[in-house]
């Protein structure tokens, strides 16, 4: 068994557990590589299906190709898709760069603030509707009780310290220094009313793995990772502060070349990203307070 | 960014100021496995600050190391070898060992135990080597630090080498190594040292290279738990696939299953596994599925077995050494959630034999066994369990007590012990072996009667009306097009029962659970009342039945023994409000459904 079959069999293990444990149970789907790895991965537990929504937090600022790419795939394999907003926040320019907040207020406000009230049930959802090809108000209202985390450990400090079932109190708080034991594949999976679970079966895989993986299953991925007249995305977000590396890779080889011995094996995955850089820990801040 | 190089997980152990940062800080700093300038840095910081460097700081800094793409953390630091790539998890505070250290202490493959050389053995060293034990981690290096203290004195390095080894050797450990090194010094880490000419064995990092990565258990016997069965067939799809992770052996198409508690027999078809074809066979650590013959009914919990292979003990009694994370000590006779591979159980200590003094390792007998202590005990569950001991199969041999929601506790399992239906499971054993299926399986059954089999059982002090209630919800069951079937004891009695005495009381009860069985083979839910039922008895018919086939009731009050009783009724309240009672549980079960 190599190490690529072993991560697989983990993340399979960990997404049947949850499955088997947690009623209200949904998957975020960033569209970016990890989280489309990870719905592979629930493809593998599940005979080739997806058994719970996927929630996608739009915050209106996704590079528009992640977009479309989101409802082909979403369409393609029937995946019942929810999606969530913070509408106000947009409707009154309570944004970055073109409102009154910087890239941290603004990640607050656009993704933790509207992943929380998502996830309650409080703020509305929307569902895809695969007769009318479009997204409609979802009914159900019902707060997600397990929720399904593409995070990878070696990403940066804060997220190397979760476990595989990390849970939140009422208020999305995470205790960082107070956490469950977990040991012998034995999780923590009876939880107390009013909170909730994070699932995080990719803790385990680098960036170099999720390549790897895509390139052994062939599976799709937003073209926007491949490189176009020098240029890529290493690592996907909103358009305002997201940037684009300088590459030449245009295949999931080049890709995998790269990461391995060329000239990203030294360099951080989130450096084209902006809100990491600002405020320190900005990252930290954002995920104590139930950032993805 | 990591290469695919082979990785070992090995985790720091030792008692407290022993030197485990300043073991960790040196294997980084002298394989060149830190961030470019971080050595410098720290020797800047500790310059300016008037503070003496110490390689132990290392860590510190690495664990405020925050978003560089630097894959560190409170716990875990990466480091290579020519050969391997090392994982090493490095213990926190002491008073947090158990629930923080155990986390990561049980993904290790290998351990490094720190022992000071001029304070000696201590009692966290002892502790600690003896949770190694416990997790079953058998490769161990110890590593006798600070011997430029001791003047690089070989004869204080031989007595601790000669006082541990006495202690290791009682809890089952035999080290691979025993190192003499200064930390501090550089001495035996990564490079040979002038000051330890003596000493002719391994530096630590070379001894580490020959800790060997232990093969998957794929020669043992095949254990797979059950983890869900999934269909989909909302979906168009009509597989029932059996999912799980392989734990330990091989199964290939067209090989005999059993599952246990149950003891329920089937053969695989074909193995499910997406993106992949033409598999047909699976094997240990490996996250599969399956497909059956026949639709046998197996479930969540279940572990799969080869019916050609020795089978794991079934039984609800078992004798395990636990250890105690929780801030209030664990009790005698309380009742604690047991999760077991994907099983779970409701369980309580019955006896604690031993609470053991992790240094003298002399166990005393006590009343509770408080946070961060081990103990001895004998364990008893509610319904039966399939488990290995832990010495024989690791992965199906331990378990971990919740209590309140969390993990409190963990165990492995020493020896299984004989609880009262042990003879009857023998029986019921080779009753499923041998069992010849007709040509419709319980699932089809199932789907056309619109119910799941049930024996519903109804029992109280004689003289209480059951069998109305019996007769009314078998009545109001048909009704509503379901295939219900009243079974009176006494038409038993009078016939099957005809040839043995009445007071041969246990017999009877087999005779009911047996013909029940049929019935329920039948795909019939069996309405049966039997007076002053008793615990043992139920357990009994619980064992010739599959424990999900059965649900029982109480008229009246339940003076016979306790937990084995799931419904409750009051005599007062009238027959038909009984009646709808019991049918309200036979649909919040799912046993009966919708076509």
């Amino acid at each position: 068994m190599d190490r690529l079959e072993a991560l697989e069999a983990q993340s399979v293990y960990i997404l049947r557990e949850a499955y088997a444990k947690f009623k209200s149970l949904v998957m975020l789907w960033s569209i970016g590589k990890d989280s489309t790895v990870m719905l592979w991965m629930a493809r593998k537990a599940f005979g080739g299906h997806v058994p719970f929504p996927l929630v996608h937090i739009d915050t209106g600022y996704k590079i528009p190709e992640m977009i479309k790419y989101r409802d082909k795939l979403a369409i393609e394999l029937g995946l019942n898709m929810v999606i969530g907003q913070n509408k106000q926040a947009l409707r009154e320019k309570n944004t970055f760069p073109d409102g009154k907040l910087n890239r941290i207020e603004c990640c607050k406000a656009l993704k933790t603030t509207a992943l929380r009230n998502t996830l309650s049930g409080e703020w509305p959802r929307y569902r895809l509707d695969h007769h009318k090809k479009k997204y409609v108000l979802d009914e159900d209202k019902e707060p997600y009780t397990g929720v399904i985390v593409g995070v990878r450990a070696d990403e940066e400090g804060t997220r190397s310290k979760e476990r595989y079932f990390s849970p939140r109190d009422k208020n999305n708080d995470w205790d960082v220094a107070d956490q469950p034991p977990e040991l012998w594949n034995q999780f923590k999976t009876d939880f107390a009313p009013n909170t909730h679970l994070r699932i995080h079966p990719l803790l385990d895989w680098t960036e170099l793995d999720i390549w790897l993986y895509i390139q052994k299953e062939n599976i799709p991925v937003t073209s926007l990772y491949l490189a176009k007249n020098g240029k890529r995305y290493r690592s996907l977000g909103c358009y305002p502060c997201t940037k684009p590396v300088d590459s030449n890779a245009d295949t999931i080889a080049k890709i995998v070349e790269e990461l391995r011995s060329g000239k990203f094996s030294n360099i951080a995955e989130r450096s084209g990203r902006d809100q990491d850089k600002e405020d320190g820990g900005g990252l930290e801040t954002l995920r104590l307070d139930g950032y993805m | 960014m990591r290469a695919e190089k082979e990785q070992m997980n090995i985790v720091l152990v030792g008692h407290v100021d022993h030197g485990k940062s300043t073991v960790v800080g040196r294997l980084l700093a002298d394989t060149d496995s830190l961030p470019k300038g971080k050595l410098q840095q720290v020797k800047d910081y500790c310059k300016n600050n008037a503070k003496t460097f110490e390689y132990a700081f290392l860590l510190d800094a690495l664990k405020a190391e925050q978003s560089q793409g630097v894959t560190i953390d409170s716990a875990r630091c990466f480091f290579k070898s020519k050969k391997r790539e090392y994982i090493i998890i490095d213990a926190p505070g002491h008073i947090e060992f158990l629930k923080n250290m155990i986390s990561g202490a049980a993904r290790a493959e290998a351990a490094i135990l720190v022992i000071d050389a001029q304070e000696g053995i201590q009692e966290n060293s002892k502790r600690h080597a003896y949770m190694l034990s416990l997790l079953g981690i058998r490769q161990v290096l110890v590593a006798v630090n600070k011997m430029d203290l001791v003047d690089y004195s070989q004869e204080r390095f031989d007595k601790v080498k000669q006082d541990f080894t006495g202690f290791l050797e009682g809890i089952g450990i035999k080290p691979r190594d025993f190192i003499p090194v200064s930390a501090r010094e550089g001495d035996n880490v990564a490079s040979n040292s002038k000051n330890l000419s003596w000493f002719k064995g391994d530096t630590v990092l070379e001894a580490i290279d020959h800790f060997e990565k232990e093969p998957l258990p794929e020669d043992k016997e095949f254990r797979m738990p059950i983890q869900g069965v999934y269909k989909f067939t909302n979906l168009g799809d009509d597989r029932r696939i059996i999912g799980g992770r392989v734990e330990t052996g091989t199964l290939k198409a067209g090989d005999k299953v059993v599952f246990l508690p149950s003891y329920k027999t089937s053969t695989v078809q074909s193995i499910e596994e997406f993106n992949v074809s033409g598999k047909k066979s699976i094997s240990a650590g490996e996250s599969t599925g399956f497909t059956l013959t026949e639709q046998v009914f197996a479930t969540r919990g279940d572990i799969a077995c080869k019916a050609s292979e020795p089978p794991p003990y079934v039984g609800r009694l078992f004798k395990a050494s636990i250890f105690w994370m929780g801030k209030k000590p664990l009790e005698l006779d309380k009742e604690y959630k047991l999760k077991l591979t994907t099983s779970e159980a409701k369980v309580r200590v019955t006896e604690i034999t031993g609470v053991l003094n992790s240094s003298s390792l002399e166990s005393a007998k006590a009343p509770e066994v408080k946070r961060h202590e081990v103990a001895d005990c004998v364990i008893e569950s509610k319904v039966p369990l399939a488990f290995d001991t832990f010495k024989a199969m690791k992965s199906t041999g331990r378990f971990v007590l919740v209590d309140e929601y969390e993990i409190r506790g963990g165990g492995i399992i020493t020896e299984p012990l004989e609880d009262e239906e042990s003879a009857t499971r023998e029986q019921i054993s080779l009753r499923e072996q041998k069992w010849d299926p007709g040509s419709i399986g319980f699932r089809e059954r199932s789907l056309k009667y619109g119910q799941f089999p049930t024996l519903m059982l109804i029992t109280g002090p004689s003289g209480v009306d059951k069998k109305s209630i019996a007769k009314q919800l078998e009545r109001t069951l048909f009704d509503q097009g379901r295939s219900p079937y009243f079974l009176g004891i006494g038409n038993l009695l009078r016939g099957l029962d005809a040839d043995i005495d009445k007071e041969r009381r246990q017999e009877h009860i087999r005779r009911l659970g047996e013909v029940s069985h049929l019935l329920l083979d039948a795909g019939l839910i069996v309405v049966a009342t039997a007076s002053d039922l008793t615990e043992p008895e139920i357990r009994l018919l619980r064992t010739i039945i599959n424990q999900d086939f059965i649900i029982t009731a109480n008229v009246g009050d339940f003076t016979n023994g306790n937990g084995v009783i799931d419904v409750f009724l009051d005599e007062n309240d009238g027959v038909e409000a009984n009646a709808n009672k019991l049918l309200g549980k036979l649909s919040s079960n799912n046993n009966i459904f919708s076509r």
